[in-house]
């Protein structure tokens, strides 16, 4: 199953080591990940289900250009990090 | 006089205790964190962060700040028009008297969202949202309009007065159910001549009211300072000597010909005239002024106070005062003379007494 670390920014939210998720997409493993853990939702997507707009998420050593992030298709291996992006802050 | 004060800053909350050695201030929550705004009601606290990556939030403290719990923060529904994103709560207040579970936040963008279980759940005020005139509406300072100050009428808590910046000033006098636009008497030269007195785009940047005399209301406008006597209806610009734009205003509780505002150099500049910080006083309504420097520093100073970041407390004596340069002033007969709290704060955005 694809793997999903976040950043140590959200060490109080998320629990520590790599998360397994399924889906065929990064939005789907996401989405898998967030309804087991739906407080950490607020924190990646904004109240309209879009990607946070200082949020970027990196597939497989690729960081993924944001609108399209989530449509990004994985494989069952596939390694995620979801990184605060420097330009919020 | 209140020996407690809250301060929200662009690094974290801060709690202050009045000892006899002075004030003694203390990190309580949120560190590195920008705290937006602060709301201490029935000795509950209510914080909303604005995290530079992961968006608005808030949280809520049952025991003076030692422990928090995040809470569900506002959020646009996706069913109305154009749903955006919140940016930012810009503040929060009290429902007042008869309704003590409730709570307003007003918004970036200029959503107004209510909550009558003390923030646990959280409505966007549809009624405010969909009022044609939003279409008029415009941002000061930030890319939307944001609601700024919120004020329900001690009198009758469904009389609820709001400003928007920049979106004029507005009340319902249904709990929110209905709204109209106030503010006859204002002027925006930002626009053309002919909008000017539009109320819909008008820029106040902080309206707060007498407690004592509901009526009275004091503006800080972007372009000078506005008195109403009729709870917002009508407003008569007011003429202190010096500069009249700024951003932060606060209303003596009892005495509704007393107030306090800070002056800066105008829009372009937002900076105290000559380097020399002073507040402006009136006792008459605004026919005369005292410009009061006493323990304020008078050279090399650049600092700005925020529209949140004046504050009196219950008796009108105390005051506190913080600037975009982590500066924390307070005075205990009511401006006339100053202390220095702390120089070396995070840029402050809000200062409430507890």
């Amino acid at each position: 199953m694809p793997e999903i670390h976040f950043t140590s920014h959200l060490r109080n939210i998320v629990p520590d080591g790599p998360l397994s998720a399924t889906g065929a997409t990064v939005g789907e493993a996401l989405m898998d990940l967030l309804a087991r853990e739906p407080h950490v939702r607020s924190y990646v997507l904004d109240d309209q289900g879009a990607l946070r707009k200082h949020v970027c998420i990196f597939a497989d050593g690729v960081r993924l250009t944001h609108d399209d992030a989530l449509r990004r298709r994985i494989g069952p291996d596939s390694k995620l990090y979801v990184m605060q992006a420097l330009s919020g802050g | 006089m209140s020996d407690h004060l809250l301060i929200a800053t662009r690094k974290g909350l801060f709690a202050l205790e009045r000892q006899r050695s002075g004030w003694s201030a203390k990190l309580i929550g949120f560190d590195g964190i920008a705290v937006t705004n602060v709301l201490p009601v029935d000795g509950v606290i209510y914080a909303a962060l604005k995290h530079g990556h992961f968006g608005a939030k808030l949280h809520r403290s049952d025991d003076g700040g030692l422990n928090w719990r995040e809470l569900v923060a506002p959020a646009f529904p996706a069913d109305v028009a154009n749903a955006p994103s919140l940016f930012q709560v810009w503040t929060m207040e009290a429902g007042g008297a008869q309704h003590p579970d409730r709570l307003w936040i007003g918004a970036i963008p200029a959503g107004l969202f209510r909550s009558d279980d003390r923030g646990e759940t959280w409505q966007l005020v549809a009624s405010l949202w969909n009022v044609p005139e939003r279409q008029r509406w415009f941002g000061g300072g930030y890319d939307a309009a944001g609601i700024h100050s919120i004020s329900p009428d001690p009198r009758d808590s469904n009389h609820v007065f709001l400003a928007i910046s920049c979106g004029g000033v507005w009340e319902s006098r249904d709990s929110g159910k209905h709204w109209s636009v106030l503010g006859k008497g204002l002027y925006a030269p930002y626009v053309p001549p002919e909008q000017a007195e539009d109320s819909a785009i008008q820029d106040p940047h902080r309206v707060v009211r007498c407690a004592a005399a509901p009526d009275v209301m004091w503006m800080q406008h972007h372009a000078g300072i506005y008195r109403s006597t009729d709870a917002g209806a009508h407003w008569t610009r007011l003429s202190p000597p010096g500069d009249d734009f700024g951003f932060a205003v606060a209303a003596h509780p009892q005495a509704p010909q007393t107030a306090w505002f800070v002056p800066a150099i105008k829009d372009e500049i937002r900076m105290p005239r000559d380097g020399a910080l002073c507040v402006t006083r009136t006792d008459d309504g605004g026919a005369s002024w005292e410009i009061l420097r006493h323990g304020l520093p008078q050279r090399d100073a650049y600092d700005l106070i925020y529209r949140h970041g004046l504050d009196v407390d219950g008796n009108g004596e105390r005051l506190a005062m913080g600037s975009t340069t982590g500066a924390l002033w307070s005075s205990d007969n009511g401006g006339r003379s100053w202390q220095l709290v702390n120089a070396h704060l995070p840029p402050i955005y809000a200062v409430r007494f507890a």
